[in-house]
């Protein structure tokens, strides 16, 4: 039975009358029971249109501006009022948002956000609310259900907050669910434990499902069909192998070859060789420690070991891939290499501060809008207490040829693309001719076809440079393309490291198994993910404590595995 | 209540710090008690009945004395004798104090009841005639002195309706809390307007802030009714701003409202700190002055705790 069929959608933003346009007709239908995967870039309108099925794009300044979407056979949610659409949200159509972190009221408690639905979409009152609400949380595999409903939103992590935003999508018991990126924010192996979820709780409901992803390989696992959006159009869709295994449209095709696909270790670099070469950036024991409480007449509660005795060696024309999911370190310990954070201990040697330069990950937020193109390059070298000369001026002009930018220096970061600041944000990384380079996350933000081509521009500086890259990301198939070694850091410590080509096809640690065994890939179709709840391990520590020394045990000329369990 | 007790604990540094400030600053100021207390007839004073006098009030002494015999008697909680009143400082505070602090808490009350549901209205309707017409009025409400609604309020009232109830003796809330009322409802009015112009403006602003966030979206999309979503969901979130205003505006109101207690011929703090300034009331100057600082800490805690109260994350701490 079609649950909803979408026909000729439009819907535009702005003042009534003057719209603008963003989803340009589309067409499709999910049946009861089925995924129907909605794949695109940012700015494909996938979004919109999933907010237009239940008329939430009216909140956000946006309208249909033409089509149908009817829904069940009986309501058109392109003419509804908004009573007749209230009266779908959450009872008929549910839906579950991106950023699980921002998504839940933070001055309520969590008990109290799923108790309402139950109040007011069930009519249940007293006791019976209480239950139902554990039951909810029961139902998405949360433990210990009745302390977590007394407990506040910013109490719980990023993957537990999903799956209690799953549990109030699923409490108005709806008969379609709309899930927008649900996965996007969270660690690959929180990601594989949601789509798990997903997976079975729609097996139970017989709910249709629309699946809102910017990552082509997630949709493999869990979709019956495909419609892939370009541009606020419908560019191809159809059933998940054809389009998967024979993709008729250009831009799908482009889609499937652009995104990183991890390859266990086959994908590597083959140049570049460590041999002779002397380090250009050496970390030896580095550890990272925050205390936490404490303050004015306040006793110190315990300390975090963000990085706990980390070392490793970065040769000129070397890629060290640093990976691990949040809180295991991996960013701390950058920013402690450009001393940007205090390290309790350790030894980190360069050639000078100048040496070492970095690229964050958000290019928007890390070029002051204020400023030209000029300013951004020349205050590395003020900052260095350098004048601005000439040979700025030349070298300037050098490096935005150099990353295929227009040689204007008197524009501003907003009138480039999200791609182009970025590759602003490494030619001011270069200006200082520095030897290492780390990049923190630096192609995470960018959508998949701009990620490959900033990869390239930074494979070919590295080889036109010699320069060191330490590559900082949660992202296992982008590694595999930039990184010659890899570190595997969780909670604090490298718990793996060695060549990239062995470590990624033949990982030896459990936690890099389990790492690898989480990717997403376009091989892997309607896999039945097993669901695990662990959570990640806590890294507080009485005041005092000292980690046992890791002890090491090698398994190839360039690959070792800690044997010290760090939990 | 562990954080309350260290709150407590940092009253008497700031305490200390603000007496040392305000005695030497009233001592800066040109003049002296005795000339300000007798005007011209000081000019008769002999020079020995002028230090007998100072004597008596304790004014002989250099300042470190005087400082340290002011401390001492506050610790005993003793404020000194003022000069112009020739009563006990503690006294004279708790015979005005009262009043101020009823005439702050209507205010108040006037403000919240005003401009929260003014503020939300607006940002409901973003851009639309009622939310132009809500900012039009609150920037009169801003921007208009209080003497001069005062005035009006008094003039309406004595000439439209014939009756004058403000004036005459003041009535104790305690003796007769409906004719107390009806005395404080227009000096409060006339206080109130501007505090319920800035209530509106920044509830409307928290709230536009609050209704683009994720999870008001997320609400919504539990199928909640417009009302529901903004009164359960955003008002909430909305209100932070709206405490930390309420709280400064609060705490200077207990410092007392000069000219509207002068147009009504209210007897409160207000004037009796402008009266000590003028006569160089010492001793009345520094414990009024230590007296308003400790409200506004008082206050200041009190906003603390609301925060905590309405978010969680100030309630448990980040982490």
């Amino acid at each position: 039975m079609t649950l909803l069929s979408v026909e000729d959608l439009r819907v535009g933003f702005g003042k009534s009358g003057h719209e603008t346009e963003v989803v340009h007709g589309v067409s499709f239908e999910v049946a009861a029971g089925e995924t129907l995967a909605i794949v695109g870039e940012s700015g494909s309108g996938k979004s919109v249109t999933a907010m237009a099925v239940n008329r939430l794009v009216d909140f956000g300044g946006g309208r249909i501006l033409g089509g149908r979407a009817v829904f069940d056979e009986r309501i058109d949610v392109a003419t509804a009022t908004e009573a007749e659409m209230q009266r779908l949200r959450g009872r008929e159509i549910g839906m579950i948002f991106q950023e699980p972190m921002t998504s839940l009221n933070p001055v309520l408690k969590v008990g109290a956000q799923i108790d309402e639905i139950f109040r007011k979409q069930h009519g249940l009152s007293g006791r019976a609310v209480r239950q139902a609400s554990i039951r909810a949380l029961d139902r998405v595999r949360i433990p210990d259900a009745a302390r977590r409903l007394d407990q506040a939103p910013h109490q719980m992590s990023g993957g537990m907050l999903q799956r209690v935003m799953i549990a109030m999508a699923l409490a108005g018991e709806p008969r379609l669910l709309i899930a927008d990126e649900p996965t996007t924010a969270l660690d690959v192996t929180i990601q594989a434990q949601i789509m798990a979820l997903l997976a079975e709780l729609q097996r139970e409901t017989g709910a249709g499902l629309i699946f809102i992803t910017h990552d082509i390989g997630l949709v493999a696992g869990l979709a019956d069909r495909v419609l892939v959006m370009q541009g606020g159009r419908a560019v191809e869709s159809g059933p998940i192998d054809r389009v998967l295994d024979h993709p008729s449209h250009d831009y799908t095709r482009h889609l499937l070859d652009a995104v990183p696909h991890f390859r266990a270790g086959q994908a590597v670099r083959r140049d570049g060789t460590r041999d002779g070469r002397t380090s250009a950036l050496s970390v030896r024991d580095l550890s990272v420690r925050f205390p936490v409480g404490g303050g004015f007449l306040r006793r110190t509660r315990g300390v975090v070991h963000a990085v706990d005795g980390v070392s490793f060696d970065l040769v000129p024309g070397e890629t060290l891939g640093i990976v691990g999911e949040s809180g295991s370190g991996k960013s701390t310990t950058a920013r402690a290499i450009l001393d940007l954070v205090r390290p309790s201990a350790g030894q980190i040697d360069t050639e000078g501060r100048s040496a070492v330069q970095m690229v964050f990950q958000n290019p928007n937020a890390s070029l002051n809008p204020r400023m030209t193109v000029r300013a951004l390059l020349a205050e590395p070298v003020i900052a260095a207490g350098q004048r601005v000369d000439d040979t700025v001026l030349d070298r300037m002009h050098t490096l935005l040829a150099r990353v295929e930018l227009p040689a204007d220096l008197d524009r501003f970061p907003h009138e480039f693309s999200g791609g182009q600041r970025q590759r602003l944000c490494i030619a001011r990384a270069l200006m200082l001719n520095p030897r290492v380079l780390v990049l923190d996350e630096a192609v995470s933000a960018l959508d998949v076809s701009v990620q490959a081509r900033v990869l390239e521009l930074l494979i070919d500086l590295q080889r036109e440079f010699g320069l060191a890259y330490l590559f900082v990301s949660h992202d296992m198939a982008v590694v595999e393309r930039i990184a010659h070694r890899v570190a595997v850091l969780y909670a604090g410590r490298i718990v793996e490291m060695g060549a990239a080509q062995e470590v990624l096809s033949d990982p030896r640690h459990p936690y890099t198994q389990k790492l690898i065994a989480a990717i997403p890939s376009i091989d892997r179709r309607r896999i039945d993910y097993a669901i695990d709840t662990e959570d990640v391990a806590s890294l507080l520590r009485p005041v005092g404590f000292t980690a046992p020394p890791q002890t090491w045990r090698q398994i190839g000329p360039d690959h070792h595995i800690a044997t010290e369990e760090t939990s | 209540m562990n954080y309350v007790l260290r709150r407590l604990l940092m009253f008497p540094l700031v305490m200390l710090g603000v007496s040392v400030f305000v005695f030497v600053a009233i001592r800066l100021v040109p003049g002296d008690a005795i000339t300000a207390m007798l005007g011209t007839e000081s000019g008769l004073l002999t020079p020995a009945q002028r230090e007998s006098l100072a004597a008596y009030f304790g004014l002989d002494q250099n300042w470190v004395v005087q400082y340290g015999r002011w401390l001492i008697g506050l610790l005993q909680g003793d404020l000194g004798l003022s000069v112009t009143y020739g009563q006990p400082v503690s006294q004279i505070i708790m015979e005005r104090f009262p009043l101020t602090l009823e005439l702050a808490l209507l205010s108040m009350l006037i403000a919240l009841l005003i401009g929260l549901p003014a503020g939300v209205f607006a940002a409901t309707r973003v851009e639309r005639p009622s939310d132009l017409v809500v900012r039009i009025f609150a920037m009169i409400g801003q921007s208009t002195p209080n003497f001069v609604l005062a005035l009006l309020a008094i003039y309406v009232l004595s000439v439209g309706f014939g009756t004058l109830p403000t004036m005459g003796r003041f009535v104790p809330l305690t003796e007769d809390p409906l004719g107390n009322l009806a005395q404080l409802i227009l000096p409060a009015l006339a206080l109130g307007t501007a505090f319920a112009a800035a209530v509106t403006r920044i509830s409307r602003a928290a709230m536009l802030d609050i209704l683009g966030e994720d999870y008001v979206r997320t609400a919504r999309s539990k199928g909640f009714s417009q009302s529901y979503v903004i009164w359960r969901h955003a008002l909430p979130n909305a209100l932070i701003p709206v405490v930390t205003l309420s709280g400064v505006e609060f705490g200077y109101l207990l410092g007392g409202a000069v000219i509207v207690e002068q147009i009504f011929a209210l007897p409160g703090l207000g004037r009796v700190v402008l009266d000590a300034i003028l006569q160089r009331d010492y001793a009345l100057v520094q414990g009024v002055v230590l007296f308003i600082a400790f409200n506004f800490l008082v206050v200041n805690l009190i906003v603390d705790l609301a925060y905590a109260a309405l978010d969680p994350r100030i309630r448990y701490g980040e982490s």
